[in-house]
Formats: structure tokens, sequence, C-alpha cells
């Protein structure tokens, strides 16, 4: 079918993403009434600091919601469907933790008010920080990187500055990361000037001991390790791991983004690591907004608590106050971190309570391993072995047969269900990473698991629907070619000629 | 998986073309240099290439550049030693061609070699063809 | 928890029985047995789990213990953080569940809604700032200046970083964290002090005492010496002042909030992002780029990704993987919904309003203006007492006054007006000032 006789059949599918805010401007149109200046008008800066001209567009109140709310209609969420996206953690967004987040006594704070006027403010980021003490098993907490990603740019440059100050750090220069990691921990070493060095998984999936004995000496700073693995196994090794490393005066960082698989069964403190971060809006149900806002505290042992980034919270009875630790590494955003992400951690943290908490990572287990154990007979699991909060499976039988982990991913999408994550981990070929999480029930979890197998069936009887898929979602394959060799990356007004 | 018999091959799958063979002897010789069919499908559709100027001096089996896929990015290495004489501008607008023409006009660059004697260093087609079945496997 | 499941939790007694039975295991210990059995914990020391009436209960009780401007309540702080007006469509876009409860974009068939509002954002970060190409989003103002100093350091080969001392020195102090790293320098400089050395030079405008700088002298220094220039701007100023394209800017930042974000004890906010054509890949941060599907209808998709760190691991531009998605939309429909007369509209409202509070605070007696130039919506005042004492003074009339910028300008007060300070707020300022006794 053409554009035009897809779009004549079904008008929901006419080329919404034609038309931008841009396109749908009118000279003289308004969103909103403004105040007009109610004071005597001052002379304005001589005109060489004035615009001329702001190509902004100009919309009716209507039109702005009604573009907006058909761009929302577009999109998958938690609310949508089953969002198994391994690593990511996408468990149901309460509801409550939006309205509490929303309250005015937290949303109207301005960030430099004088303490005496924020003590509410203040209160929920202590009882934060103790409650994840509490979790990680660590000595003190810093809640003010804006992400994982920032939570783990301030654990290295902690261990960073740590060194230095131990005169270890013109020596101390590699980071071993292990083969399975996030793109992020290598990218982070990076940015706080440590060469990395890549360490394999065994046949079985954990750290290869002999491999990690071998590249330990007196110039690794650091191992940056995921626990659970993302290949969603605990390894069984992790005291020896910390031992070795501390034997050889290096550190062992934890990247927490999996802390949902052990919530109350393991403390990262009890297991070794020097310093953690976590992802609150993985573990502790923070929205994932399309792509951020999330919060990445950053979980520290005594002996790394004076490099903490700024402020954290202290407490003098019932009055707190902000505080940059002695020998901080310095702030990472302007003000205090993600607030308002933090009192929605807080919020749910205190629904779940301690029992709710162990029952979050005793569910996300379960349902995993019922994932494991329905499609085991379908798909390749190169790590056959109980799994913890996420299961990986590869696609390496339907590839033998022409179909890709990408088309089985968009095939799903035809099934209602948002696909798993794909290609990663790296060290597995095509790679379909299942993380169910806690929210989901027995029967979601049947539903997926018939999609999968029918689609493992059609793999085999009818590839070339499986590699045509979606059909049902909203546009259909896109050209991702085209969109990197010739970059089109904002509006442009239509040239002479051509229509709107 | 077409591999011309006249072309040398490095183990990370660049070619070198001499102007006339591998044996012209004239300490002048400019050699072109591609990735192979084999490559080029390996990385799926390739969207941006980047290269040396002219000038710039090339060690053998050394990184010279990088070529990017939607969601890969691989070095690129010399198969010989020598100075750049020309990158392929027409990859600027159009790396598709690297897909469409690997050894023709998909070239990445041409290169004036310091040392001919080189070439035999690197795998003579045939080789090059035992060496990506084993690695297919 | 033993039989009652928690409302976020569905799965009944019965359903994990079943589970576990098609698991093939007798308990759900067993699938925990990978965890060394010394190091097992039986359960956390926190508290128990709190009903939902019991839970707002709780966490209003802490939202009140905050004083908040509203409700008889003026606040005049600004430096950084911004109070503006924001349209009641903003809210209920950005509530749409939809949005909210999505992820990264990485499946485009069902991510549209979110990769064309990025694409919306990254049209308008362009158009504010006049420049060529821009990001989705970034942390944060600061943290978006940190990584344009990075960049600038990437684009250069340099390792050194100036930054002018009138920038917010939160920012500057964001940036040295950035820096420590991989070993960069950071030199907070005064006018033109640059040497051949200096990767960028990153000029706040209005800067952070509300002055409006002489962009053109400062990219006349940076570019004179090859570094680039770094511009750090309000986006509600841009609609009414020169944008950083204008002058020259090589990378441009901002803080995001002021469009349609409260100011929510500092965060999470959102860092505009924009720079020239020629060094977008070296660009930290997403990038959407429009296309087509199969059937030739627009879409957008996530591009570029070969900069990112889940691609290029530790050679990427950053480790950086967020947009600041929620904030962006946000963003992007208030720009929608004020459109382009609306933002000069609140740029001139706030222009005239602060000129007509500093104005009478300078004529009172023992106040002064600390800067002879011209500004936008904060300024410095003088005052006749350190700025501590009159604080208070001032919170007991209702009133959260200015900044303390007294370590900076001897008895400093950094004050800010927006379109959302009444003129009956700015006179009961001037008059609680007026009764502070030098």
């Amino acid at each position: 079918m053409t554009t035009a006789e897809r779009s004549k059949a079904n008008p929901k599918t006419a080329d919404f993403g034609a038309s931008l805010t841009f396109d749908l401007s009118r000279p003289g149109r308004r969103g909103v009434l403004l105040p007009e200046p109610d004071v005597p008008q001052a002379e304005l800066p001589e005109p060489r600091f004035l615009r001329s001209d702001l190509e902004l567009p100009e919309l009716s109140q209507n039109q702005v919601v009604r573009y907006f709310l058909g761009l929302s209609r577009l999109n998958y969420g938690v609310d949508t469907g089953f969002y198994p996206l391994g690593s990511c953690t996408m468990k149901y967004n309460p509801r409550v933790n939006e309205d509490v987040g929303r309250l005015p006594g937290f949303t109207l704070v301005h960030p430099l008010q004088p303490q005496a006027t924020i003590q509410g403010a203040l209160a929920v980021l202590h009882q934060l920080q103790s409650a994840l003490a509490a979790i990680t098993g660590m000595d003190s907490i810093g809640l003010a990187p804006a992400a994982g990603a920032q939570g783990e740019l301030c654990g290295i440059l902690m261990i960073k500055t740590y060194l230095e100050e131990r005169g270890e750090s013109d020596r101390r220069r590699k980071v071993l990361i292990p083969d399975s990691a996030h793109g992020t921990n290598p990218a982070t070493a990076a940015m706080c000037g440590f060469e990395v060095v890549t360490i394999p998984s065994d046949r079985v999936g954990n750290t290869d001991m002999a491999a990690l004995e071998s590249a330990l000496d007196d110039g690794v700073a650091a191992m940056m390790l995921t626990l659970p693995s993302t290949l969603g196994l605990f390894d069984p090794n992790i005291e020896r791991i910390a031992e070795t490393l501390h034997r050889h005066g290096a550190l062992l960082y934890g990247d927490g983004a999996n802390q949902n698989a052990f919530l109350g069964r393991a403390r990262f403190g009890d297991l070794g690591f020097d310093v953690v971060h976590l992802n609150l809006h993985k573990t502790f149900s923070t929205p994932h907004g399309g792509g951020g806002p999330g919060a990445g505290p950053v979980c520290v042992k005594a002996k790394l608590a004076p490099y903490l980034p700024a402020p954290v919270v202290e407490a003098d009875g019932d009055t707190y106050r902000l505080a940059t630790p002695e020998r901080s590494i310095g702030k990472t955003t302007a003000f205090h971190g993600s607030f308002g992400v933090l009192v929605r951690a807080l919020t749910y943290i205190r629904s779940l309570g301690a029992e709710g908490l162990r029952a979050v990572s005793e569910n996300a287990v379960i349902n995993a391993n019922y994932v494991l154990a329905r499609l085991r007979g379908a798909y390749h699991l190169p790590y056959d072995h109980p799994c913890m909060h996420e299961v990986v499976f590869s696609g390496s039988r339907q590839r033998a047969k022409g179909v890709k982990t990408l088309d089985i991913a968009k095939r799903l999408i035809d099934y209602g269900f948002h696909p798993p994550t794909i290609y990663f981990p790296l060290i597995v070929d095509e790679a379909l990473m299942v993380e169910p999480t806690e929210s989901e029930g027995k029967e979601a979890l049947d539903a997926f698991c018939e999609a999968m197998l029918a689609i493992a069936r059609e793999a085999k009887e009818e590839p070339e629907l499986v590699r045509g898929a979606p059909y049902q979602a909203p546009l259909r394959r896109l050209d991702e070619a085209t969109a990197a060799r010739r970059p089109y990356l904002r509006w442009r007004a239509p040239a002479q000629g051509e229509s709107a | 998986m077409i591999i011309p018999p006249d072309l040398r091959y490095t183990k990370e799958h660049e070619w070198v073309r001499l102007a006339d063979g591998p044996s012209a002897g004239s300490g002048q010789a400019i050699g072109t240099v591609g990735i192979t069919d084999y490559a080029q499908d390996q990385l799926g559709d390739i969207v941006y290439v980047s290269l040396p100027e002219a000038g710039k001096q090339l060690t053998q089996l050394a990184v010279f550049g990088e070529i990017e896929s939607v969601k890969a990015v691989s070095e690129l290495y010399s198969p010989v030693t020598g100075k750049v004489v020309e990158p392929n501008q027409a990859l600027t607008d159009s790396p598709e061609l690297i897909n469409e023409s690997p050894y023709e006009q998909g070239w990445l660059m041409k290169v004036r070699l310091a040392d001919e004697s080189e070439i035999h260093k690197l795998l003579t087609a045939e080789q090059y063809s035992d060496y990506i079945e084993r690695e297919g496997e | 928890m033993t039989s009652s499941a928690h409302p976020y939790i569905p799965n009944t007694d019965e359903d994990r029985r079943a589970m576990l039975d098609a698991i093939g295991v007798a308990t759900a210990d067993e699938l925990f047995a990978d965890i060394p059995p010394e190091l097992r914990i039986e359960g956390l020391n926190l508290s128990p789990a709190l009903p939902e009436q019991e839970l707002v209960r709780e966490m209003a009780a802490l939202a009140g213990r905050n004083q908040v401007p509203g409700d008889g309540m003026a606040c005049f702080l600004g430096a950084g953080a911004y109070r503006h007006f924001i349209p009641s469509v903003v809210g209920h876009v950005i509530g749409r569940s939809e949005f909210y409860t999505a992820y990264t974009p990485y499946q485009p068939e069902i991510s549209q809604g979110t990769l064309q509002t990025m694409f919306e954002l990254q049209s308008m970060t362009c158009e504010l700032m006049a420049m060529d190409v821009a990001n989705a989003g970034m942390y944060d103002g600061a943290s978006a200046l940190a990584e344009a100093c990075l960049m600038a350091c990437n684009i250069t080969g340099r390792d050194r970083i100036a930054v002018l001392d009138s920038v917010n020195q939160d920012y500057a102090a964001v940036v040295r964290t950035y820096a420590r790293g991989r070993g960069l320098t950071v030199d907070v400089v005064a006018d033109g002090n640059l040497s051949a050395e200096h990767a960028c030079l990153a000029v706040q405008h209005p800067n952070f005492f509300g002055c409006l700088e002489d962009v053109w002298s400062h990219e006349a220094a940076a570019h004179a010496t090859g570094a680039l220039l770094i511009a750090v701007a309000d986006p509600i100023s841009l609609g009414l002042l020169a944008p950083p394209g204008g002058y020259s800017a090589d990378i441009a930042v901002a803080e995001g909030q002021s469009l349609g974000w409260p100011v929510g004890f500092g965060g999470p906010y959102l860092g505009l992002f924009a720079c020239r054509q020629q060094y977008l890949r070296q660009m930290p941060g997403r990038i959407v780029g429009r296309t087509t599907d199969l059937d030739g209808r627009t879409g957008y998709v996530l591009t570029l990704q070969t900069r990112e760190q889940h691609i290029r691991r530790e050679r990427a531009t950053s480790n950086i993987c967020t947009s600041q998605q929620l904030v962006g939309l946000a963003a992007a429909v208030y720009l929608a919904a004020v459109g382009k007369h609306g933002l000069r509209q609140i740029a001139e409202t706030c222009y005239h309003r602060a000129h007509y509070a500093a104005e009478r605070i300078a004529a009172l007696p023992g106040y002064s203006l600390a800067f002879p130039t011209p500004f936008f919506k904060e300024f410095t005042v003088r005052c006749p007492k350190p700025v501590e004492g009159i604080q208070e003074l001032l919170l007991e009339q209702g009133i959260i006054g200015g900044l303390d910028v007294s370590e900076r300008v001897e008895n400093g007060m950094l004050l800010c007006v927006t379109e959302v300070n009444t003129r009956e707020e700015i006179d009961r300022l001037i008059a609680a000032l007026a009764e502070v006794n030098p």
C-alpha cells in the first residue's frame, strides 16, 4: 500500500510525523494569555543586545493539547502494557509517588532558600540517605548524582581522589571491567582518565577468576562490577573477587543497576563493595520519563565518605542542614541533584517497607525464572542456570533460519508487547534480555511466553512474516541508515512551492 | 562473497591494490585501499567513515580511521606503510558506496607506499578466503 | 510478606506455587542459591509498609515543613533556578503516562511520541539559540556547561578551560568536577586573560550578577587565541536578547528549567545544548533525526548513536545516557504554548518589573546597584547592612529575599524579578528594605 492509500484506509495512520508545531503555526494565534507589564516601562538595552527575530510556533491552546495528546498515543509505556526491557527494570510507577512528588510544598521550594525554611525537604533527603544505607549496607550515601551514569562518574572520581591522597594515583591507572558490562562503565572510567582493561566472563557467565588474577597488579585502581551481572547471574565468587582486589590494593566498584534482584536478601556492603551507585528510576520505581530524569545516588564505605559529592544532609537532632564533605569531589549539578526523583523513591520505600522490598526481589526473580523455564525449549539459553531478575536468551537458532533477533523484537510489537533489550550484553550472540520485574503477574507472563513461542513457530514456518514486522504499530520499520547518513536534525521551513 | 584475486588483504578485512600489480618496483607505487565485501556485509549499512587527510603518515597494520554502521563503529587498519595521497571524498556524502561497490567506487584512500615489499606480509586472495571461512565457523 | 501481596506485586501465593513448580524448585530461596549463605540477610532494618493514606499524610507533613512562595509569601531568589509561570497545558501533557512511563525510545515504531517531542525540542533549542544543531537534553545547565568544556578540549586538543569570573560559581564548580577526571585545568579568568593553551572561554550572558556581558569582546578574545566560545544563556532572556549564534558562540548551553518546570528544590532540571554544525560528531548526548518508514511515512529515530557510550564505550563523547526527556517535554509544550510573541512578552515583563524594582531599591537610603551595566531580570544591590540580617527581617514580613553574594560584593544581594512577582509584591519588598536602618 502506498502512503496515500494507507492514509485513506485508516485515518489514524496519517503521516502524523510530517507536521510539527512549526508547520501547524499560524501568525496571530496564541496558547496562553500572559500578563501585560503593569509597571512603568524601562528603556530597553541598546539594539545590539536585542534580537530581531525568533522563529517559534504560534498555536491556539486546543492545538497544543491535541498535538501532544496525539503524540502520547504513539508511545508505549509501562501503563500501556508489559515492558520486559532487560537491565532497565520497567516496573510499575505507583501513582501515589506522582501525587506526593507534585505537592506544592516540594515543587515550589527554591533551592537557595534559607535552610530554616526547607527543613521538610532536607528531612526527605536525610530519610532517604538512611533508608539507602540500610538497604545497601554501606556507611554513607550521596544523593547528588542526577543519574546512574553521573553516580558512576562520582564513584570513580572518589576512587581517583582517594588514591591521589594516598600517593598511588600515578601508579594505579587501570580500571578492570567485565566484557558483559554496561557501556557507561568503560565510558565513565575513560572520562576519569583511567585505562580500561576488559575482563572476560568464564564459560558459565561469571567473572573469569584466572583472568582477573592475571590482570591484577599494583597498577589497578579498581574493578567495576555489575551484580547480578547483565547476564542476570549472581557471581558466587563475589567474596573472592572482593578479597582478591583488596589484597592488591584495588577497590571494588558496584554498578547497582540490578539491585532489584536481591533487595532484602544481601547487601552490597556485606559483599565487599567499596562504592556502589543505585538507579532510583530502576529499583525504586520512579518513572523513566521516556529517557530521564533519573537519580543515581552513590553509596560508600566510611573510608570514602569524605569524598562524597556535595551536598549531603547532616542531622543535628531534629534540625537538618546541607553540608559539603571535607574532601568532596565537588558538585555535579548546580544544586542538590534530582530532588523530585528522590521524593518519589522515598515514597516507594515507605510504601513497601522492609518486608515489601524483600517481596519485590523474590517475585522479580521467580518471574524471570518462570520465563526462563517456559521458553527454554524454543530459544537458545547460552547460560542455562537459575537466573536472578532477568534472563538472557539468544536468537541464534532463529538466526540460522534467517530470522534475526531484531525481527523477533519487532514481531513482539504486533503481539502487543514492548520488546526485550536486544543485542546486549555484547557477549551473547543475538541476545534477547528479558526482565519481567515483580510488577507482572503470572497471567501476563503466560501471555508474553505464548507470544514468544508463537514467534518461534513463525520464524520456522513463515520467516517472511517475522522479517516484515511490525504491522500493527503506528509506524513500520524506519530507515535508520538514511537518518545517520544524511542527518536531518531540526525543523526546516518548507521550501517555496512545497506544501506545509 | 567477492574476493578479487589480484588484491592483497589484512586479517582486519582491508584490501590494497597496486597500480601495476604487487611488483611495480619503482619505489613510487600508489596503492588503493578499501574494505572487503565480507567486511561491508558484516558491518551492514555503512553510514559514516572518518578518513585521514592527504599527507598523513600511515604505518602498516596501524589504525588510520573509523567506519560506522548505524549501531557499530570499527577501526580501520592500514595494509601498508606510506603517505596518504588522497582520501575518497565521495564517501562524505555517499558512504553507502562502500556497501554497493567495496572494490571500486567505495575505495577509502590512495597511498604512496614507503616499502613495496611489505605487500608480501599481507594475505593473498586465497589465504584471505580461507581465513574468513575459519572466522565464520 | 507471607500471604497478602502488596498492591504493586500481583502474584498470589497460588501463582508463586505454580511458577516454582514450573521452574522445578521447591522454594524461592533455592533461586538465590548463588548468594554465599554467610552473606545472606533475613530482612532489612526499615520500618514496615505504610498504608497509602498514612503514607500521603506523612509525606504531606514533610512537604508542609517547607516554607514556599505563594499564599502571601513572596520570593526574589533566582541565581540559576527561576520561578516563571507554568501554563496549565504543560502539567496536563506531562501527566500523560504514555510519556512518563516509557523508557528511552530504542524501538522507534512504538516511541514516536517521545522521538517527535525530542525533535521538536532540538528544533526549538536551535531557534532560541540561533545555533545549527542541538541535542535532546542533558542533566542541567551546569553539567551541560561541563560537557561543553570537555567537548571543546576534545575539539581543540588543548587541556585548559577558561571560565569567566562572572559565571555562576556553582557552574564553575561542576566544570571543575568534570575536569578533574581527565586532569584538565580550569582557570577562572577576568576579561580577555586567555592563552593559546585554552580550549574555550565560557561566558554567562546575562551573567551571574544579572548583568549583560560584552559578549562581542569575549568572542574576539576567545577566537583570537583559537579557543571556542561557550555561551551560557537564560532561555527566557532569549525572547528579547540577541542569541548565542548572533555573537558567534561555538557551543551554547542553558538551564531549561525556566521553560515550564518548577524550581522543585533544584532538580531534576534540563540542560539545553547546541553547537555549530561542524562539531556535530563531537557533541555529547542523544540526538534524534527525521527519516521515513517502510511505507514512506515520516518518522523519527535516535541517530548518530555511534558517539554514545552504549556503542563506543570507553571512546564515547560522554557517559551520559539520558536526555531528561520528561523535562524536555515540558519545555517543548511550554514553548509551543507561549509561542514566539509570548516568550517576548514574558521576557519584557521580567525586564520592566526588574527595572522597576531596581530603580526604587537603588533610590532607598543606603542602597545602590553594585554594577552600572545593563541587566535583564536579576540585579545585584549593595545593602546598608550584612545581607543575612536583612534576609531574616524580610522573612518575618513574608518575603524570601535575594541571595547573599557578599563573598563577591560587599553586602551584596542578588535579586531576581520575573513575571510571577506582582507589582504589589515588589512594592512590599521595597517597603521592607526601606525599614532596614543603615
